[in-house]
């Protein structure tokens, strides 16, 4: 954690020290009349280095040079109560010009820039002095009229969240960009993106920058703050903001789903909130909601959807046809969900229906994409009546798998069917000893034995009940 | 407490007491009565070095977790904070110690405060503590370098759980500074290396580094005798597949299942209960985990752990007959003299026994979990993975998982050992598993896919051609009659997969790396060999038949298993190389996977 801070440490720590330097190297450099760049603080609004005295100095001095004078317009209001000096040297200018505009400042800078006088720290002290008179309001109404300004000094996270919110307030992208600009500079980009969250326009603002200088790390990174946003409207609306991120094609499709999820289920979640303190539907009644449907995942929403909402039509969003539409949800996971919600409500009906298929002759027939046994295994899971769990013992296709389940749910008669159609004698002699001599199983297999010899025949190969253990090299046994 | 470090080939109780000599130093500087204040995080490693009669013989009277709020009373002079460089930390000290808080009236004698930076101090902490306007009120503020921790007598850590996440995630490689910092205090204590291996970016980094360092302290040679021969360096992501797979070692599986963490494992108490208690039925059943200290000073201990679990059953009743052979031994005893003998040798049997009794009961409780069906079905699909059964193919096991809703980094841990094992897996196939967990288990874990993704354990495949078999062939990661009650080979550690990270550190030590080129430029990373200068006159003769000792050093972690697999190494007859081992952090599936996680905080 202490790492990432390091960032922003180094930029607060050496900020006094590099501002100085840089004041005092532009201001050289300008005495030496080259155009050096300055690469510490380079603020690239419009493609210009802005905001660093050097820009300021150079764009004031043209206006000079050419007009022959400053512009005399909205000057910003300077306090006019005196001040103490800062430095306690007694030639503080700092104090001295406290209360001189703009116009005798720059010129008294570029007067003591042409004298070639080496220029005294306190020259600088009092341009610092001077901006930071500058309140986020004037400063950007400074930026919007394309005068000198300077972003430097609002340092603290406060200052600079008002700077932004001034800047969004001007409505001037321009402005707004330059102030991001700025920010994503001297803030951890932690922080920045905890407090664009909130600041909608402004991370609109910043979502555009960022996409076109290419900066698709940063994107994810802030996309990653979606995490952190608890409200659920506020976490959409930032969702639909990353709509627009450059992710990968399927990473998009994801991010999509992911907005669209949201969406439904803030409409799902009121529409069902109403509806159960209404006390309107029986099933809200019998079942209460045990949590709200926000923030869950697609699946744990299709089962919420199988279970109080089956049965719509596939138009309403909260039907489970729609969402499997709209989430391309895969056939298995479809029929897996709703079989655990409709096995829950002991909807057995409907769990019959999942697997029927009408064929053109209108002979019906159960299919599943998923191998009955697991079928079975669920419905127990449920707890299915022994009714309900033999028919799905009886469909699936391997023997002896059908056996050992129908043994292990004690689906009787699946087990003493199927040994009738092995023709397997003894084994049904062995399971007459199993069950109780009053009971319907026992007569049934008396029933079956006694019957013609001729049945029987042959005695047929022995199905044993192997469980089937992997080849795995484990054996467990000490 | 510390003896089981110094058994080993390297007496790594040298490191330990260089560690605590430091600490004591640092304890003595604050003169007079004092209470710690415990960066809870840090208490756990330092468990490792130091005792808390270690600190009471220096005047620490008392101890307190680092919370919110004021300080608990105490009646001492100094008040000493042991805290990670951390900022939210700072922000809980200054908290602390803010005269704003009021004291109360009756406060006592003003005290001194003082910081200790665990391992390194940092600017930027400092810079937090003078906003708060507190940092004048601390007297003292210093770092404590805490990179290797010894562990077992075989064993270092530097228990840096961050590190692989770090180095190969957010490309930060700090750790990795830590890490030849750490080996040079190594040096410091144990004589120059005179060769280093390494495969891998950052062991690259690390050797680079480290001759640096010996560069620039070149006055400052040590005089001393050098007591390991090489140093190998690996890259955890030159294998990423062995910490994936799960560990059948008995440590290695109590690391799967309940963790192991600073050397102690948290246990369901039920099976401990009835040997305390008897008599007492279930009544008052603890409800509190049985934690259990678990090293090589515990004879029993340091003798099974590294067994395939299927062997355990075995050792135990093994040991079982050999304790009860020794207590019967009392009948024979006839003359005084023998039953002093016998009363003599008393304390060390019942310490065997109720050893035996731990672990019989751990061994119960991981032989549940392991005859388990579910057990069973995880450790069929990852042994098809690994000899490359099907790994092209949407697997239905992991499909099953999905669908009943399984733990998502039991999931996680099968797609990517698939995706290792299949040197990425085709795009359709991503794309549906990437598909099917986030609508199972939520669209936030999109960015720990990215993040998996990123470190190349989940990748689609590129054009190249699948080179896991190859590798698998000429190392031999699949052994197909491991033999898991008395091994040939390191195979036995996973039931039949030889982990790659040891199998390269077989290979080098005979016959050398030359005979597998082509393999070491399939994994990623460069592989390379330096020597450092040894004084003159500190070259080591070899007497006949000695073995060499190696360091092997495992950037971002090692298993428990991969740990037995070099200590197997070390005990074979004609081996010629005994190992000690250090890492980043001792890691398991479970916490490798966490540790890459992006999740919110729990809502």
């Amino acid at each position: 954690m202490w790492r990432e801070h390091k960032h922003v440490f180094s930029i607060s720590n050496v900020f006094k020290l590099k501002e100085s330097k840089r004041a005092v190297n532009s201001i050289r450099s300008l005495v030496e009349e080259e155009d050096e760049e300055d690469d510490v603080e380079k603020v690239s609004w419009s493609g210009e280095p802005v905001g660093s005295i050097s820009w300021s100095v150079k764009e004031t001095e043209s206006s000079i040079r050419s007009t022959g004078e400053v512009r005399d317009q909205s000057f910003p209001k300077i306090h006019t109560a005196p001040s103490l000096p800062k430095n306690s040297s007694g030639y503080s200018l700092s104090s001295l010009f406290k209360e001189h505009s703009e116009k005798l400042l720059t010129s008294l800078i570029l007067y003591l820039l042409d004298c070639r006088w080496s220029v005294h720290d306190d020259v600088i002290l009092l341009w610092q002095d001077y901006v930071s008179d500058w309140t986020p309001e004037e400063t950007v109404k400074r930026m919007q009229q394309g005068k000198v300004y300077s972003l430097e000094k609002f340092r603290s996270l406060q200052d600079k969240l008002l700077l932004l919110d001034e800047a969004v307030n001007a409505h001037d992208g321009n402005v707004i960009t330059a102030v991001l600009i700025y920010l994503k500079k001297s803030l951890s980009k932690e922080i920045l993106f905890r407090e664009l969250i909130t600041r909608e326009i402004a991370l609109r603002h910043y979502i555009h920058y960022l996409k076109e200088i290419g900066e698709q790390k940063l994107l994810v990174e802030l996309f990653k703050d979606h995490l952190n946003v608890r409200d659920e409207n506020k976490r959409r609306d930032f969702l639909k903001n990353c709509l627009s991120f450059p992710f990968s094609p399927d990473d998009a499709t994801h991010v999509q789903d992911h907005y669209t999820l949201l969406e439904r289920q803030i409409i799902i979640e009121a529409n069902d909130k109403q509806v159960e303190s209404s006390g309107q539907a029986d099933i809200f009644k019998k079942y209460p909601r045990k949590a709200s449907i926000l923030n869950m995942p697609i699946i744990t929403t299709l089962y919420y959807s199988c279970f109080y909402h089956y049965g719509e039509s596939d138009g309403t969003f909260s039907s489970p046809a729609n969402i499997r539409k709209t989430f391309r949800i895969s056939d298995k996971q479809f029929l897996l969900t709703c079989l655990g919600a409709r096995a829950k409500l002991k909807a057995w009906f409907d769990v019959d229906a999942l697997f029927t298929t009408k064929n053109w002759l209108g002979y019906t027939k159960k299919r599943s994409p998923i191998g009955f046994h697991r079928i079975v295994d669920i419905l127990q899971k449920n707890n299915a009546p022994v009714q309900v769990l033999q028919d799905y013992v009886n469909l699936v296709e391997d023997v002896e798998q059908k056996i050992s389940l129908a043994q292990k749910y004690k689906c009787h008669d699946v087990i003493i069917n199927t040994y009738r159609d092995l023709k397997d004698r003894q084994q049904l002699i062995v399971y007459r000893g199993k069950v109780e001599r009053s009971s319907s199983e026992y007569r049934k297999i008396e029933e079956i034995l006694s019957n013609s010899v001729r049945l029987w025949g042959e005695v047929s190969p022995r199905y044993r009940s192997r469980i089937c253990f992997p080849s795995s090299k484990l054996n467990l046994n000490h | 407490m510390s003896a089981h470090l110094s058994y080993g080939r390297v007496n790594l109780n040298i490191l330990r007491e260089a560690a605590r000599k430091e600490l004591r130093e640092f304890l003595d500087k604050c003169a007079g009565s004092k209470a710690i204040v415990w960066d809870e995080y840090l208490t756990g490693p330092f468990g490792l070095i130091a005792q808390y009669s270690l600190l009471k013989e220096h005047e620490v009277e008392k101890m307190f977790t680092l919370k919110g709020g004021r300080l608990p009373a105490a009646d001492v002079k100094n008040i000493i904070f042991f805290v990670r460089p951390r900022l939210e930390l700072m922000d809980i000290i200054a908290e602390n110690i803010s005269e704003k808080n009021g004291r109360p009236p009756q406060m006592h004698s003003p005290r001194d405060f003082h910081i200790l930076f665990v391992p390194r101090r940092s600017m930027l902490c400092e810079q937090r503590l003078k906003e708060q306007g507190v940092l004048g009120s601390f007297i003292n503020i210093d770092e404590y370098i805490l990179d290797l921790i010894p562990y077992d007598g075989d064993l270092l850590s530097m228990e840096s759980e961050g590190a692989f996440r770090e180095c190969y995630l957010e490309s930060d490689q700090t750790s990795l500074y830590h890490t030849a910092k750490g080996l040079m205090t190594l040096q410091a204590l144990y004589g120059t290396i005179p060769q280093i291996f390494g495969k891998g970016e950052c062991a690259r980094h690390v050797a680079n580094m480290m001759l640096r360092m010996k560069r620039e302290f070149a006055g400052s040679q040590t005089q001393i005798l050098p007591v390991f021969d090489s140093l190998l360096l690996l890259d955890r992501n030159i294998d990423l597949l062995t910490p994936l797979a799960t560990q059948l070692t008995y440590e290695g599986l109590i690391d799967e299942v309940y963790g192991i963490t600073n050397g102690y494992a948290k246990l369901p108490p039920e099976k401990f209960a009835a040997q305390k208690k008897q008599g007492e039925v279930g009544k008052d059943l603890p409800t509190e985990p049985k934690k259990m200290q678990l090293n090589s000073a515990e004879e029993l201990y340091a003798e099974i752990r590294d067994k395939n679990f299927n062997a355990i059953g075995a050792a135990l009743s093994k040991k079982a007959k050999i304790i009860s052979a020794a207590f019967e031994e009392r009948h024979n005893a006839k003359t005084v003299g023998e039953i002093k003998q016998f009363v003599s040798q008393l304390p060390h049997m019942q310490a065997a026994r109720s050893s035996l009794a731990n672990h019989t009961s751990i061994a119960e409780l991981i032989k549940d979990i392991t005859t388990s069906e579910a057990f069973f079905d995880n450790l069929t699909v990852e042994q098809e993975f690994m000899t490359g059964v099907d790994t092209d193919k949407v697997n239905t096991y992991i499909e099953d998982c999905i669908a009943q809703k399984d733990p998502l980094i039991k999931i996680l841990r099968l797609v990517c050992m698939q995706s290792v094992c299949n040197n990425g897996l085709k795009q359709k196939i991503l794309d549906y598993y990437k598909r099917e967990i986030l609508q199972t288990y939520g669209y936030e874990h999109m960015l720990t896919l990215n993040n998996l993704e990123k470190t190349g354990l989940l990748k689609p495949q590129t054009s190249t051609r699948n080179n896991y078999p190859t590798i698998r062939k000429t190392l031999k990661l699949w052994m197909e009659d491991a033999n898991e009650q008395n091994p040939n080979d390191i195979s036995y550690v996973y039931s039949g997969y030889a982990p790659l990270s040891i199998r390269l550190t077989q290979v080098l030590a005979r016959p050398g790396w030359r005979s597998i080129e082509e393999v070491l430029k399939m994994l990623p990373g460069p592989h390379f060999e330096e020597r450092q200068q040894l004084p003159a006159g500190l070259h080591k003769k070899r007497q006949q038949g000695e073995n060499r000792t190696t360091l092997v050093f495992f950037l971002g972690g090692v298993t428990y298993a991969e740990v037995a697999a070099l200590r197997f190494l070390s005990q074979m007859e004609d081996g010629g190389t005994e190992y000690i081992i250090a890492t980043t952090k001792l890691i398991n599936g479970t916490s490798w996977i966490k540790s890459l996680m992006d999740r919110p905080e729990a809502p």
